[in-house]
């Protein structure tokens, strides 16, 4: 695993350069440790509070530690009306977690997003960026086990 | 009745989008060879002649807007690809990017040599993280074979948040901040990026151009209605049959994209209400159907062109139900930076929440239209300026609906 602090300090010649350097983090850590943003903060010669501010601005970007795995639900009109409230459900039962909570083994999270642009087979999740789609809740245990 | 046309996905399931000779043989960068044969005004008079307007929701005329880029005068210039593709029910950028990823940088290149820039920028949301991969390959075969010569491009990823599909909020995030809309004036095209001027183009705009001028403004501006000339990709969702993507002409009617290309509403069940443009767009009745998609047309019955979204309710859905997760998807997209954005979209949803749980009353129908005709004209950008559309235009077409579930 490759230590925060390098990973900041190889884009610190990238004009505006935090947003992929907080991309590249995450990547590692699953989310943003206050350290991480500290030292953003001094490589890109920001306020504290400016490279926090950004941190939390970026529905993406996430603060607090969470599962390894995250897996976020589409929840906008087109997959709303396709039936994402009982995706929600069978994920919500099959981890054993709400919406917005990690698993205790550290390995899913789950989280809710606006459409993630796969609209031709509704509802989609993604996790960690990878698109599942025409999801339904009887598919749920197989993808999840492709991650466990 | 208008056939489906391909310009801007012309090379879509042709080409290897990976690999540039294929581009090439269909005769790719010919275009850029030409453009930079002539001399930059006559080049971007031929792209305003061609009446090319944005096809990123705004419409403005793409050719007019290099025009002030041109003609401003800096030591630096830039040219922004605005790939954040946020509208929900909208992939079409997605599309020209993963299929030929050529045309974009294409038409970006010439758009630099108009201009003057040798730096550009490709912003592509942080939802399609694949497409980083495919665009460097792209951009790096191009620099290879010389056809870029003095013009760099950098890919920039988004990181979820919708109004940095807004353009100065976009500068803003490639600056590195959070995307927060500026006030403008100051447009882009005089003072953008780092303060300089910056052309920011649609994914789809850019498409178009290397065709623009490889065959000639006359021949663009004779495609489709006269105002608002070409193709347009639109990406059907909801209950449609064919749940997929269609360039067609901008005479093409909106039932014709239901009908003709969509197939038509599943299970024999009837058409209830058609949302265009994105989840900002106006809810359009049967009654409408007959309008020609182009931007004006669709401005004049009260509706947005916008991304292209098709987004298709039958009769059997609740719409209020419907319009209140937009209000929840507005709420939370909201930047926070003015006030009657702010705001405005959190009562929105409050409202319409208490309407959908039938504890609203007529009292709530009036305060929700008045706070959304304030929103229309005092929001600072076009998320707030928009974000009350579907509201309005449901109780203005569907009254019925709401009125149901009155206490
Ligand atoms: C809230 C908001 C979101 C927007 N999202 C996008 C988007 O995702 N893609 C886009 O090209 N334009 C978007 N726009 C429009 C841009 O501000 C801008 O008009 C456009 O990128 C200009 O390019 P064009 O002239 O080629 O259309 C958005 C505007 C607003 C107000
Ligand atoms: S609406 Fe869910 S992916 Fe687009």
């Amino acid at each position: 695993m490759k230590g925060y602090k390098e990973i900041i300090a190889s884009y610190a010649n990238v004009p505006g350069g935090i947003i992929e350097a907080y991309h590249a983090i995450q990547k590692e850590f699953s989310y943003l440790p206050e350290e991480a943003i500290l030292e953003a903060a001094k490589v890109f010669n920001l306020p504290v509070s400016e490279a926090y501010g950004v941190a939390t601005f970026y529905s993406m970007f996430s603060v607090k530690p969470r599962g390894k795995n995250v897996i976020r639900i589409c929840e906008s009109a087109p997959c709303h009306v396709a039936g994402a409230a009982e995706v929600v459900a069978a994920l919500e039962r099959e981890l054993g977690i709400c919406m917005g909570e990690s698993t205790q083994d550290g390995l899913f999270a789950l989280e809710f997003t606006e459409c993630v642009g796969q609209c031709q087979a509704t509802p989609v999740i993604t996790i960690n960026g990878k698109p599942y789609l025409n999801v339904s809740p009887a598919k749920i245990p197989e993808i999840l086990a492709e991650y466990k | 009745m208008a056939e489906e046309m391909r310009i801007v996905l012309r090379n879509y399931g042709k080409i290897d989008p990976l690999k540039i000779d294929d581009y090439i043989a269909q005769g790719g960068y010919k275009a850029l060879e030409k453009a930079r044969s002539m001399d930059r005004e006559t080049l971007i008079e031929e792209v305003k002649k061609s009446k090319l307007r944005g096809r990123g929701g705004a419409g403005f005329n793409c050719g007019q807007k290099w025009s002030f880029a041109y003609q401003a005068q800096a030591d630096q210039k830039y040219v922004v690809c605005n790939a954040d593709e946020g509208e929900p029910g909208t992939y079409k950028d997605r599309l020209i990017m993963e299929n030929d990823p050529h045309t974009l940088i294409e038409g970006m290149a010439i758009c630099a040599y108009a201009i003057g820039a040798t730096k550009g920028y490709i912003y592509c949301r942080g939802e399609y993280p694949h497409l980083v991969g495919i665009l460097n390959t792209a951009i790096s075969q191009a620099k290879e074979k010389g056809f870029l010569k003095d013009f760099d491009i950098e890919v920039r990823s988004g990181a979820g948040a919708y109004v940095c599909g807004e353009e100065t909020a976009l500068i803003e995030s490639i600056e590195g901040k959070r995307g927060e809309p500026r006030f403008k004036p100051p447009y882009p095209p005089s003072e953008g990026l780092w303060g300089k001027p910056t052309i920011v183009n649609n994914v789809e705009t850019f498409a178009n151009i290397p065709v623009i001028v490889e065959k000639g403004a006359d021949w663009y501006a004779s495609i489709g209605v006269p105002s608002y000339p070409g193709t347009k990709v639109f990406t059907l969702t909801g209950d449609i049959n064919n749940k997929t993507f269609f360039e067609v002409p901008t005479n093409t009617t909106i039932r014709e994209l239901i009908y003709k290309y969509g197939g038509g509403i599943p299970g024999g069940k009837k058409f209830k209400a058609v949302q265009i443009g994105g989840t900002s767009g106006a809810f359009i009745p049967e009654e409408l159907l007959d309008t020609p998609v182009a931007f004006d047309n669709m401005a004049a019955i009260g509706a947005t062109l916008g991304s292209g979204a098709v987004f298709v309710l039958d009769e059997t859905r609740d719409i209020v139900d419907v319009v209140t997760r937009i209000a929840k998807f507005f709420e939370h997209e909201s930047c926070g930076k003015c006030a009657p954005c702010r705001e405005g979209t959190a009562r929105m949803y409050e409202i319409m929440s208490k309407i959908n749980s039938g504890k609203g009353t007529t009292k709530d129908i009036e305060t929700i239209s008045r706070l959304g005709r304030v929103m229309s004209c005092s929001c600072l950008c076009g998320l707030g300026q928009a974000a009350p559309a579907p509201v309005l235009t449901t109780i203005q077409h569907f009254k019925a609906d709401y009125h149901a579930k009155l206490v």
